[in-house]
């Protein structure tokens, strides 16, 4: 007789997801899927209100990502305001809405490494999940855990200089930005009390990457053959092929690094993307039209970034970089589990360009906004925490929002969690007669480490006991167990 | 201490956005006007969309803290309740609960401040900014008794 195993929702996830595990009669897995299940269509909600508002308005959607959401809208609405398509705006507009979005990815960063990410790899992904976290991190390794809280701190106060406040962030705005950054605020970031400084900031960025390989170096078997599976990879990179979070043209390449989308314009992203919908889902599949349905999925985030991207264009983080490439034949990483490294090189790379910005003086003096020809459509895109985040937008002649569609990153990842999940399901459940939490914690660390954001891709407030069901071939309800 | 006051926190969490969700944040920041009217120098506010590692470090600077959240459970027009350090995580780490903050706190910066979570019952959790008019009334009676508990606080603790 046939099981089904379900895993719901996934812990540690924002959101409410589900994994479903089917065995056949031999205990062969004889598939696998992540389900999301709950939606509320935000898309629909926008629509017939004034275009300005949508900056501050998409933060709603999620209290994990905000400011990423609040980036991408303001550079729609760039577009729209005539501003241009992210390199229209004033050097201070540009730099200030930089120095936001490294400050997000930072504080994002920092919490999935050091919270979600170091308690699996310090304790193993079979301990028991009572001292998988954070807690039981500081009581083995108390300085690594004062260092992950203050790094989120950190980033959490230089989105607070440039967004104005914590809760609905007011800085981005149609063509700019609202404000300068004073000199009082400047100062404590550069070297503020209470571990606010930036060359520490910088230093515990190195200290960390240092754990990560370390750790590596000892443990191959868990970062490289870990849910290892082939993808093509896509993201925002420079126009000169750099790493760029904020802006630049959209880049994909398969498998061998080989390009299969040519760096382009994303305003056009509709013409080379679509999403299919599956019945058992609520999250879409986006693909790339070109290659079909089947085969054109990609991954988005931090691991896609260091695929698609030639070089950083920070010191340190390109010879961590250049380490990185090497170490992996020059090649895309197919390891799930690289994520955690290339996230480390992008949380040093965030500090270091946070330096360099905070000593620019047009942060603090310069025109603010911009503004051209008004028009009816614009697409914003950003390169968010855990990957390629796109919006777009159509206006009627009243200034209301008429059409929004959103393409969150963990949306962009649906199809890669899934193949990782199966991955993961065949390796350590094939042939297994019983259940466990080693096993089940396996399927969850390959997730992770996409870092979704289920609250983000099904727009939901999604606060739900861990539920973990069991059912046979007839579909019939064997066990379940809560995890609250 | 601030003089011979205890520093107090009043901290409110939640997101605005989705009606009753901001109940703890709106509290927060009618505390906030309340304490620049009348100059009470030793009470600060804060707030957020919700809770998170770093927040340890931002209580470990106070002698008493006030968390307040909107609350979907079955209580009256609210709840207070002292609360103590929790290693118990959430099912998502990308927030995490007072408790734990408290017990983050004891264990990263060896502080441990006298720590309370008010529950402000809430009804209904859309995108918008309006509250409900029975949320309104739950907030109204929740800060009554915020404002009193501060105001005797000293007396009895400084």
């Amino acid at each position: 007789m046939g099981q089904k195993i379900t895993i719901e929702p996934v812990t540690r996830v924002e959101g409410h997801g589900k994994v479903t595990i089917h065995l056949d009669n031999e205990g062969k897995i004889e598939q696998t899927r992540l389900h999301i299940v709950e939606f509320r269509g935000f898309e629909r909600f926008v629509q017939g209100r004034p275009y300005w508002e949508m900056p501050v308005l998409v933060q709603r959607l999620c209290g994990i990502c905000p400011v990423s959401h609040h980036l991408a809208a303001a550079k729609a609405m760039d577009v729209i305001v005539g501003a241009g398509t992210g390199e229209g705006l004033t050097p201070t507009g540009e730099k200030m809405r930089r120095l936001m979005h490294y400050g997000q990815i930072f504080q994002s960063h920092s919490l999935h490494f050091f919270h979600l990410a170091s308690p699996d790899l310090l304790f193993g992904i079979d301990a028991d999940p009572l001292i998988r976290n954070i807690i039981h991190l500081a009581l083995k390794n108390r300085d690594l855990a004062v260092q992950g809280v203050m790094m989120r701190k950190y980033g959490q106060e230089v989105i607070k200089a440039t967004a104005g406040k914590k809760i609905h962030g007011t800085g981005a705005i149609p063509g700019g930005i609202n404000k300068h950054l004073t000199e009082d605020e400047r100062d404590y970031l550069l070297n503020g009390d209470d571990y606010m400084d930036i060359d520490k900031m910088i230093t515990w960025s190195q200290d960390a990457l240092a754990f990560f390989k370390e750790y590596h170096k000892k443990n191959k078997a868990v970062i490289d053959g870990f849910a290892e599976f082939p993808s093509s990879y896509l993201s925002l990179v420079r126009k000169d092929g750099a790493l760029d979070l904020y802006h630049g043209v959209l880049r994909a390449v398969d498998t061998d690094g080989k390009k299969i989308l040519h760096d382009i314009d994303y305003q056009e992203y509709h013409r080379y993307i679509d999403e299919e919908v599956r019945s058992w889902s609520y999250m879409k599949f986006p693909y790339l039209k070109e290659i079909g349905k089947k085969t054109g999925w990609y991954s988005v985030g931090p691991l896609a970034r260091l695929n698609t991207a030639e070089f950083i264009d920070t010191p340190l983080a390109q010879k961590e970089f250049e380490l990185f490439k090497q170490y992996n034949g020059g090649k895309p990483s197919n390891k799930p589990m690289h994520s955690h490294w290339a996230r480390l090189i992008e949380i040093l790379h965030a500090a270091e360009k946070m330096k360099q910005l905070l000593n620019d003086a047009d942060l603090m003096e310069g025109e603010l906004v911009t503004r051209g020809t008004k028009q009816f459509e614009g697409v914003g895109l950003i390169e968010a925490p855990r990957g390629t985040l796109f919006h777009h937008y159509k206006i009627g002649e009243n200034d209301m929002i008429t059409m929004a569609n959103l393409i969150v990153s963990t949306t962009n990842n649906n199809q890669p969690m899934n193949e990782a999940v199966n991955q993961v399901a065949v390796k350590v459940m094939t042939g297994k007669k019983e259940i466990t939490e080693g096993m089940m914690n396996a399927v969850e660390v390959a997730i992770r480490a996409y870092d979704p954001c289920l609250s983000c891709a099904t727009h939901a407030l999604g606060r739900m006991p861990l539920e973990f069901e069991l059912f046979d071939a007839d579909n019939n309800l064997v066990q379940s167990k809560f995890k609250h | 201490m601030t003089g011979n006051h205890p520093k107090i926190l009043v901290y409110g969490y939640g997101n605005p956005g989705r009606q009753d969700d901001g109940l703890g944040v709106v509290l927060a920041e009618e505390v906030a006007r309340w304490c620049k009217d009348d100059q009470l120098v030793y009470v600060d506010t804060d707030t957020n969309y919700q809770l998170n590692v770093e927040d340890a470090a931002v209580i470990a600077g106070y002698d008493m803290v006030i968390f307040a959240d909107a609350s979907q459970e079955d209580v009256p027009a609210f709840r207070f309740d002292r609360l103590m350090p929790s290693a118990k995580t959430e099912f998502t780490m990308h927030a995490v609960s007072p408790g734990f903050i408290l017990h983050l706190c004891k264990q990263l910066f060896s502080r441990e401040p006298e720590t309370y979570l008010l529950h402000i019952r809430g009804y209904e959790w859309e995108f918008m900014n309006e509250m409900t008019e029975k949320a309104r009334a739950n907030l109204h009676e929740a800060f009554v008794y915020v404002k009193a508990f501060i105001s005797d606080f000293p007396r009895s603790n400084a």
